[in-house]
Parts: structure tokens; sequence; C-alpha cells
């Protein structure tokens, strides 16, 4: 399905535009490693990122967009960056020491490391971590954590916020008599959905998922995944992950990396049933990994 | 490769390795036996010396002519306000440092410039500390022998154990509580003052009962600075004594032996109290940390 541009600017300005026109029949072949961009705007795009651990180089020359209400899986073996490039996204690596960064990461058209306040990109940015970590106090309070450093002091407002973020991360049925009970005696996949709920009680637009269900059962991994294709009606979705099923189950698009780089990045039916790079295609088969 | 040869005795003498462990667990033992021995025989003299003395008037009223008549309710009621107004004083200063070593300071020569200075203030014999009082606070100062000046050098005695304690407590909160706040968009004060800390509590508490134990046998930095007034103190300005100071003053004086028994009991009880309430939260702090690094967590608090 060849994309059509409505407009083509005769001089392109942006590294995006070029890399418009270079998917483009009138481009011909596009660039090298395979990368084409989207053809409506991103949501977060990123431009020749290469970041360093000191003087180990952990990602190099990443490019790659992410499309709006969408789920964009990240696979590749232990190591090969993708939850370090997770990271960029929402500035997380800040609390690395020695961390330097290098190229091009924009979200709603403005670059992450330059106009944003960390707050405010965490915001819109949500997180969800590799193994569930609610805060040890109350179910309520973990959820309301949020709204009240942002600001939120009203108990009425908080109250509602509270019920409708455990509602849409399904978790509402199992907590509504518990509210003030510990969030630490929860089980493992309620305590994940919980850390769901209080990231969607910032009301942010983008849901970083780093293996969310590595740490879980296959139960509460099926209602994750359930619950990934709730969300992405409203939310863009980036999950990185190491079950190749759940890639090709829950994601749209889908992005290999592997030491560093992208290796292939497009929709996830043509990376799995038609992979155009050989590593891809071992990779995913189970040659290696 | 031929094949190992065989050692037709065995690799060495049994008998002899049996031999020294045993000799070695009976020195060990032996030697955890004596320490147990030495508290048990110490605490026990001073009860079986002090208990027959003590009596609700002795708890209840005021010591008459030097101490060697009456009670010790006054130096009861002077620990209380010397424990109360040093923790006042260094319990925030402490916190405050040990959140600024821990959270902020860039971890380099300053912090171990820092932490090297505690640890050597910690060693300092508290007579110094009592020196150092007398004439800073009490000279330089001019608040003489006082409540105030016997609380501002205890707590300068307290305030490494406190640092120290609290930096711990606020180093052992697992990193993914941080991260957790942090990624939704809260500051780095704010993630400190609502969950750092409240996760660390129970650790700055078990420090500041040891610091409590600590200023009610606190005997050498303050008989320089707190006094030798056998009234319980009505300002802050008022000489006062503790009980420890009253029980140095009774023997150091002759007053009364009996007496000095009786109240050595009252502080060793005192002591023994405080210390097991540290115990005690300490042990929860630890089965806290247990169940957050496990993969199930249980409920705590």
């Amino acid at each position: 399905m060849p994309h059509q541009l409505t407009v083509i600017k005769p001089e392109p300005e942006t590294q995006r535009e070029r890399d418009i026109l270079h998917t483009t029949e009138e481009y011909g072949q596009g660039r090298a490693d395979g990368f084409k961009a989207l053809p409506e705007e991103p949501v977060i795009y990123t431009r020749g990122l290469n970041l360093f651990y000191g003087d180990f180089q952990a990602l190099r020359d990443v490019s790659i967009d992410i499309g709006r209400n969408s789920v964009m899986a990240f696979i590749g073996p232990s190591g090969c960056g993708k939850s370090t490039f997770l990271k960029t996204l929402n500035r997380m690596n800040d609390l690395v020491d020695n961390v330097r960064i290098q190229g091009e990461v924009c979200f709603d058209g403005k670059n992450v490391y330059g106009d944003f306040d960390v707050a405010e990109l965490r915001k819109r940015i949500g997180m969800v971590f590799q193994s569930p970590n609610p805060f040890p106090m109350s179910v309520f309070d973990n959820v309301a954590y949020g709204p009240r450093v942002h600001g939120l002091r009203d108990k009425g407002g908080l109250g509602q916020i509270v019920e409708e973020s455990l509602r849409a991360a399904v978790l509402w049925d199992e907590v509504k008599d518990r509210l003030n009970g510990s969030a630490l005696g929860l089980s493992g996949g309620q305590q994940q959905r919980l850390c769901i709920a209080r990231v969607l009680a910032v009301q942010p637009e983008v849901l970083l998922m780093d293996e969310p269900t590595s740490a879980l059962d296959p139960v509460s991994t099926a209602k994750i995944e359930e619950l990934v294709s709730i969300l992405k009606k409203d939310y863009t979705i980036v999950i990185v992950t190491h079950n190749m099923q759940q890639a090709g189950r829950i994601s749209d698009n889908t992005a290999f990396f592997l030491h560093g780089e992208v290796v292939e990045t497009g929709a996830t039916e043509d990376i799995f049933y038609g992979p155009k790079d050989k590593r891809t295609e071992d990779y995913i088969s189970g040659r290696f990994g | 490769m031929s094949p190992m040869k065989r050692y037709p005795d065995g690799l060495g003498n049994r008998k002899r390795v049996r031999r020294a462990q045993a000799a070695a667990k009976t020195l060990i033992w032996a030697a955890a036996l004596f320490t147990l021995g030495i508290l048990v025989v110490i605490v026990g003299y001073i009860l079986i010396m002090g208990v027959p003395h003590i009596s609700p008037e002795f708890l209840t009223s005021a010591p008459r002519g030097l101490g060697d008549e009456g009670g010790i309710f006054p130096m009861i009621v002077n620990t209380v306000y010397l424990v109360a107004l040093s923790l006042v004083i260094s319990v925030p200063l402490s916190v405050l440092a040990a959140i600024y070593l821990t959270e902020y300071a860039k971890k380099g020569r300053m912090v171990r410039v820092v932490n090297y200075a505690i640890e050597n203030l910690a060693g300092i014999p508290s007579i110094i500390f009592g020196l150092f009082g007398f004439t800073f606070f009490g000279r330089l100062f001019g608040f003489g022998w006082s409540l105030l000046s016997g609380s501002l050098t205890a707590a300068i005695v307290v305030m490494p154990t406190l640092v120290r304690t609290a930096q711990d407590a606020i180093a052992s909160v697992p990193a993914f509580y941080r991260e957790g706040s942090l990624a939704l968009g809260a500051t780095r004060l704010q993630t400190i003052r609502r969950v750092v800390i409240p996760a660390a509590v129970p650790g700055i508490l078990s420090g500041i009962i040891l610091s409590m134990g600590r200023i009610v046998g606190e005997t050498a930095a303050l008989f320089l600075t707190l006094g030798s007034g056998t009234r319980a103190a009505t300002g802050l300005m008022d000489s006062t004594r503790s009980l420890a100071l009253h029980l140095y003053t009774l023997i150091h004086e002759g007053i009364s032996v009996p007496k000095a028994f009786a109240t050595a009991t009252v502080l060793i009880v005192l002591i023994i109290l405080l210390n097991s309430l540290a115990h005690g939260l300490a042990g929860r702090l630890n089965r806290t940390k247990e169940t957050k690094q496990g993969g199930r967590r249980c409920r705590t608090s």
C-alpha cells in the first residue's frame, strides 16, 4: 500500500521531511538501512540518535517514528539497547551517571532534550516498569500520587480520578473494597495494573512499557495484553518485550534492535512474515537471542 | 592424561582436623558466654543493690538535703527535658544533612570528606564535647550551666549517629520507588518528601531511639554544661541535673551509695527499654526490606 503525500515541498528543510521524501516513489529505494518515515505526523520521532554510557555506545544512529494511537513493539536480544532507547523518550536516562546523548528526540514537534521541562515531559509520557513498583502506601494513595504531585488537592476530584483510572486499568472491581489497604498486599498482576492505573491518573498521551509482563504469570500477562489493546484507542503505546508472541499479538508496528542499532522497522505483519533483513529473520525464527 | 593418584592415607589427618574444630568451637562459645556473663553480672548486681531502695516515693519526690534523702523525680523530669530539647535540635539538622549527602551531593571527594568527618566526630571522647560546650555555649554565648547549654552539647554528641543511621535508612530505600515517582513527573524534592522519607522512617526512628539512650546515659559531656541544680527546670537557663549526672554526683561526692544504686537501676531499666524499642524497629525495617526485594511482597504497615 504506497502512501500518497498531498504536498511535497521542493526543498525539504528538516531531516524528517527528507525522510518522508525517501519513502515516496520519487526517491525510489529509500535509505540503506530500510528506515521509512511514517507519512502522517508521528507523536514521537528520533533522528540519528546516539547514546553513550561513558565510552560504551549503547545506541547507534537510531531513527524511529512512533504513530499516534498505535502500539509499537521493540524486540531484540538482551543488551541490544531497546530499554535504553525507551528511557531516552521520557528522559529516565538522565538518572544514570555518565550518559551522553546526541541526535534528535522529538515529542509533539518539540525537542525532548531542550524544549521540555522534565516533569512536564514525564507527565505526558508515562512509564510502566519491568517489575511492578507500587509505592508502600494504600491503593488509593498510589493512584492519587501523580495528580497530587501535579497540584490536585480537591478530595472529590481525586476520588473521581482514582476510580476512573482503576476502571481504565481494569482493576476497579478487584480493589474497590480495599482502596485503603496497602498496595503491597495485591498480587503481582494486580500490582502491575495498579502501576498502569497510577500512570493513567496523570493523563498521559504516551505509555512506555518496559517488559511489563516479564515478572508476571501467564494469566496476569494475558490481562495486561488485553488491557493494552483497550488502551491503544486513547493512548500511544510503546512496549519493550522479550516475548515474540506478545509482540505479534499486541503491536501494530515493530522495530528490531540489535547491538544498539535498529535493523528493521515496519508493520508487525511485515516484520514477522516478510522480514527484509537476514538478521531479523534469524531472530524471529528463533535462531539466536 | 593419567588418572589421579590415590593417596593411601586419604587427604590428611581427619582426627587432627576434628580436634581443631572442637577446640575452636569451645573457644568461641566461651567468649560468647563470657560477654553475656559480664552483662548479666553488671545488670544483676545493680538491680540487687538498687531495687530494695526503689519505692513509689523515691520515683515521685524531690531529693532532700544533698540527695541522701528523698527521691529523684526532678532528675527524671530534667532528663526528659534534656532528651526532648536535644532531639528537637539535632534530628531536623541530621535528617536534612543525611538527605543532602545521599540524594543531592555529587558522589565524590566532598561527600567522602564529610563522611570521614562524621565518622571521626562519632569517635571523639564525650568529655571533649563537654569542654567545647562549656567554652562555646557556656562562656562565649553566655548560656552558662543550663538546660540550653547541655541540650546543645548533647545534640552535637548524638549528631554523628543520627546522620549515619538516617543516611543508611535513606540509601536503603529501593531505587524503583524513586524511579516510579520521577516517571510520573514528580520533582526530586516531591519524590524525597513523599516517597523516600516515609519509606526511611523506621530506620530514622531507630537512630533516634539509640540517640535517646545515649543522651540519657551521657555524663562527661554534660557535667561541664548542664549544671547541678536539683530542682526540675522551669526555663532554658536553669542549671539542672539529669539522672546520669545525679548518679555521678551521689557517688563522686560520697553522698549516698544506696540512692546511687537506686538511680542506676532506673537508668538501666530506661536504657534497656529504649534499646529494645530500637531493636524492634530495626527488625521491622529489615523485614520490610526483605519483602521488597523478594518477588512476592507481603503486606506491611
